[in-house]
């Protein structure tokens, strides 16, 4: 009877699909835009110390801060994870978030957490000009970041525009130097910088000679030299300090969603990060900055206080209008 | 992505008698309910896109297209389509004339050999160009991997079409003082419309859609700017208009080939059979030249993709082999392939059954809708469906049902061709008997036409399963949280620069996809008789 064939292949199609896509099975869901090696070396962690399970979904900051804004109340995230701020000042703006206990705030200092205490840093990244050695002497170093718009600077050097870290910088220079003179940075920028497709390819290209120098963030080079150093010999670091908006300093956030109907784990899961284990893990294999108080960073970088960055408030870092101007521009 | 993938399957008659001694009684209502929901199901994209279109508005809608960065990735893709097509086509028909027509030295080890890229996935091409070649980028790059990538797609159904050709015509030509070179230009080379354009159509869809290979060697398509803007702004009316455009773009490229393909008749007349064509002797410098061309093919194609991933096994060794992380991504691969296959497949019965039994324009509405559909890239079906789901059917949003409903609309064309050509092959006159002996017109159906019609579906399910291993736009996008397949992995860890450790998953996917391309090959042999 093929009748029943149908019905046998139609139930085999649906136990397959259920096996291909595994329950949830964990206690907390985390919406990731941090490193997935990160986020992953956390968890296991975490679960053993915890016996809390957690599952998470990766994605980009601004992908996945614009799905829980469309998720709305009915988000199934509990915690997210971003690795800068716009995407979660614009959850936060949506009211989606809830308020991060008081003793998780505790632990890190005001500069790296939002005012509205609904999210708080787990990290922290600088921004940095990867240049080649060979091809550019120290002297011959741009200044400030805005002189990489100059025609001078035109085919030298690269970025991933498509980031949110890239974006986020921008966000930055935005907040600084207001919008006209970050309209016409951008469009210098869309005449003279290639796009590539992530920091880690842009730091391989200067490295390989193919640009001059490049926009990233810090420990893209610190990690290659933590291992192999192969990716990384023929590039140095130059830190533009001075307060530039090339010496941006952007906080990864965490925050509980105030939809998650597992408050208690959710926020366990933040504060954990912040913990002597949770920041370890970070600092030694992502080798992004310590934000918790007294947590050391690793050696190996140039310590973050000596940085000049400039002052600026977290939360207030836009990404609704550096999306807008960056399509204006061309550059995405 | 979603295209047509068949190579081989557009030259694949079916019998001559087939459509006209078909039954002429209507179509069960059941089975025109049920396809009309498949078509339903298959225009969501469509549907979506003129949605959006109608909710923006207007000035919105200009504002948005009207812009430099458009008119920047339209000049892109239409130079890319442009030169990478016609490249295609010339070496694909070279390779057949060469391997069908000539007595090349070991012919049927270089037709096997230009089948044989198919079994590497596009951005596993683009991969192994990028590491091994860093500063390859740009236009030239992509043209030249995407050639490589696609020319089986015109090499399969041409080398076919050679060896069916009757060479009665040609000995004509010749006999009215035509030479060789001449005899192949104006007498076989026209009668190869029909494969080339079907094969050229395929790849320009595949270009069209595909994401992985252009954003590996930096050339900014259609596709690869929408996902990027995806990834800064989610589902909003810039990427979703742009998709709109991309839709224009397909809904082109499938008006060209329509109206390149001319009346002409390819049929043979004349009593008996074709005598088999005699192969060309090539003096013996052109020969040699001849094989110089095939091995620079073999070695661009194969050799280079082979060798890079064999270099990064090797640097790996045994440690890249973390069994604990890869099996179950290759389990949750296998079964998502496989429910998909399933899937697609039974979706695509109602539809083949009534385009091959059915009559009159309701039917030929809704089998061209159904290919219009399939021939959309992966990635305007995943925003289709993730912002519908998102926002009108949520408790299927980020569930295994939505992202297997885009693998069945990205696919069910692979099945439809398939299943087509086993109905028609299947006298309808058994079905009619079965129900004059009592059987509903279900079960004659389900008893008779669909179990002759077996070995259609398997080749089609089989066709679909390949595709769904290695999907990236709508897996990416639509999968359920915890989801990893093949592609996925392997595509996040090449962002990630993890070259070595994304070498494992590249390696399974060819090993996938080696055995099905094998049966295409075969099979596009053996529809020529041999």
């Amino acid at each position: 009877m093929l009748f029943r064939t149908w019905i046998v292949a139609g139930a085999v199609a649906a136990g397959l699909a259920l096996a291909g896509t595994p329950p949830a099975v964990a206690d907390i869901v985390i919406y990731n835009a941090q490193h997935e090696s990160l986020t992953k070396a956390w968890i296991e962690a975490f679960t053993k110390e915890t016996g809390i399970k957690a599952t998470y979904r990766q994605g980009s900051d601004l992908e996945l801060g614009n799905v829980i804004v469309q998720e709305g109340r009915n988000s199934p995230a509990d915690v997210f994870l971003t690795e800068n701020s716009p995407a979660m000042a614009l959850v936060d703006n949506a009211g989606l978030l809830a308020t991060i206990d008081a003793a998780t705030l505790a632990l890190v200092p005001a500069e790296f957490r939002a005012g509205t205490g609904r999210w708080v840093g787990i990290a922290a990244r600088t921004t940095v000009f990867v240049y080649n050695k060979a091809k550019v002497p120290a002297d011959k170093l741009p200044k400030s970041m805005l002189d990489l718009a100059d025609a001078a600077w035109k085919g030298r050097w690269a970025a991933a525009h498509t980031g949110a870290d890239f974006q986020a910088i921008v966000a930055a220079l935005l907040e600084l130097k207001g919008e006209a003179a970050t309209a016409a940075w951008l469009n210098g920028m869309k005449a003279n910088a290639t796009k590539l497709g992530g920091n880690a390819a842009v730091m391989r290209a200067v490295n390989a000679g193919e640009f001059d120098g490049g926009i990233i963030y810090h420990y893209y080079y610190a990690q290659d030299q933590a291992r192999t150093g192969e990716g990384s010999k023929n590039v140095a670091l130059h830190y533009f300090k001075n307060g530039d908006p090339g010496a941006f300093v952007s906080v990864s956030g965490g925050g509980v969603l105030a939809s998650s109907k597992n408050q208690q784990e959710a926020q366990a899961f933040v504060k954990w990060t912040l913990s002597k284990t949770g920041q370890d893990i970070m600092t030694k294999s992502a080798l992004e900055y310590a934000v918790a108080t007294g947590a050391p960073s690793h050696p190996a970088l140039v310590p973050l206080n000596t940085l000049q960055a400039p002052k600026l408030d977290p939360a207030k870092l836009a990404s609704k209008k550096v999306t807008e101007m960056m399509l204006a521009a061309g550059l995405i | 992505m979603g295209v047509i993938a068949t190579p081989g399957g557009g030259t694949i008659p079916l019998p001559p008698g087939a459509r006209h001694s078909a039954s002429l009684r209507a179509a069960p209502r059941w089975l025109l309910l049920a396809a009309i929901v498949v078509t339903g199901a298959m225009l969501l994209p469509l549907g979506f896109v003129l949605w959006v279109a109608v909710q923006i508005g207007w000035s919105e809608i200009v504002t948005v297209l009207v812009r430099p960065r458009v008119g920047e990735l339209l000049l892109n893709t239409a130079m890319l389509v442009s030169m990478a097509v016609p490249a295609s086509v010339l070496v694909g028909v070279s390779l057949a004339w060469l391997t069908e027509r000539t007595d090349l030295p070991g012919h049927t080890l270089w037709s096997a050999l230009a089948a044989a890229p198919l079994a590497v996935p596009a951005f596993v091409h683009g991969y192994a160009w990028v590491t091994a070649l860093p500063s390859f980028h740009g236009l030239v790059a992509a043209v030249m991997v995407s050639v490589l990538a696609y020319f089986p797609f015109v090499y399969l159904p041409v080398a076919a079409a050679l060896r069916r050709l009757d060479p009665a015509q040609e000995d004509v030509a010749a006999s009215l003082g035509l030479r060789p070179m001449q005899v192949l230009r104006r007498v076989v080379l026209p009668q190869l419309r029909l494969p080339v354009l079907g094969g050229a159509l395929i790849i320009g869809l595949h270009m069209l859609a595909e994401y992985g290979l252009f954003a590996l060697v930096r050339f900014d398509t259609f596709t690869t700017a929408i996902f990027d803007q995806f990834q800064s702004i989610f589902s909003a009316p810039a990427a979703n208009m742009m998709a709109g455009v991309l839709v224009l773009l397909c809904l082109l490229l499938l008006m060209l080939e329509v109206s390149a393909r001319g009346g002409g008749r390819y049929a043979r007349l004349g009593s008996g059979s074709a005598r088999q064509a005699a192969r060309l002797r090539l003096p013996p410098l052109a020969k040699g030249a001849a094989v110089l061309v095939v091995l620079a093919v073999a070695i661009l194609s194969l050799g280079v993709p082979l060798m890079t991933l064999a270099r990064w096994l090797m640097l790996g060794g045994a440690e890249v082999w973390d069994l604990d992380a890869i099996l179950p991504v290759l389990g949750q691969t296998l079964a998502l392939a496989a429910a998909g296959a399933i899937l697609t497949t039974m979706a695509a019965m109602p539809v083949a059954w009534l385009s091959v039994r059915g009559r009159g324009a309701k039917v030929r509405i809704i089998e061209a809708s159904n290919y219009i559909s399939g021939a959309l890239p992966g990635i305007v079906v995943a925003l289709a469906l993730v912002t519908v789901t998102i926002r009108v059917a949520r408790p299927l949003y980020q569930t295994a049902f939505t992202v297997l409903l885009a693998y069945v609309i990205l696919f069910l064309p692979r099945a439809l061709i398939a299943l087509r050509a086993s109905i028609a092959q299947a006298p309808p006159e058994l079905e009619n008997v079965a129900q004059s002996l009592g059987r509903s017109p279900f079960r004659a159906l389900t008893e008779v036409t669909m179990r002759l019609a077996a070995p259609g579906a398997a080749a089609g399910a089989a066709m679909v399963f390949l595709a769904v291993t290695t999907e990236l736009t709508a897996t990416l996008i639509l999968a359920p949280t915890g989801t990893r397949t093949l592609a996925t992995t392997f595509w996040s860890l090449t962002t990630e620069i993890e070259y070595v450790r994304a070498a494992p998953f590249a390696f399974m996917m060819i090993a996938l996809s080696l055995p099905l391309t094998w049966v295409l090959y075969h099979q596009s042999r053996r529809a020529a008789g041999r």
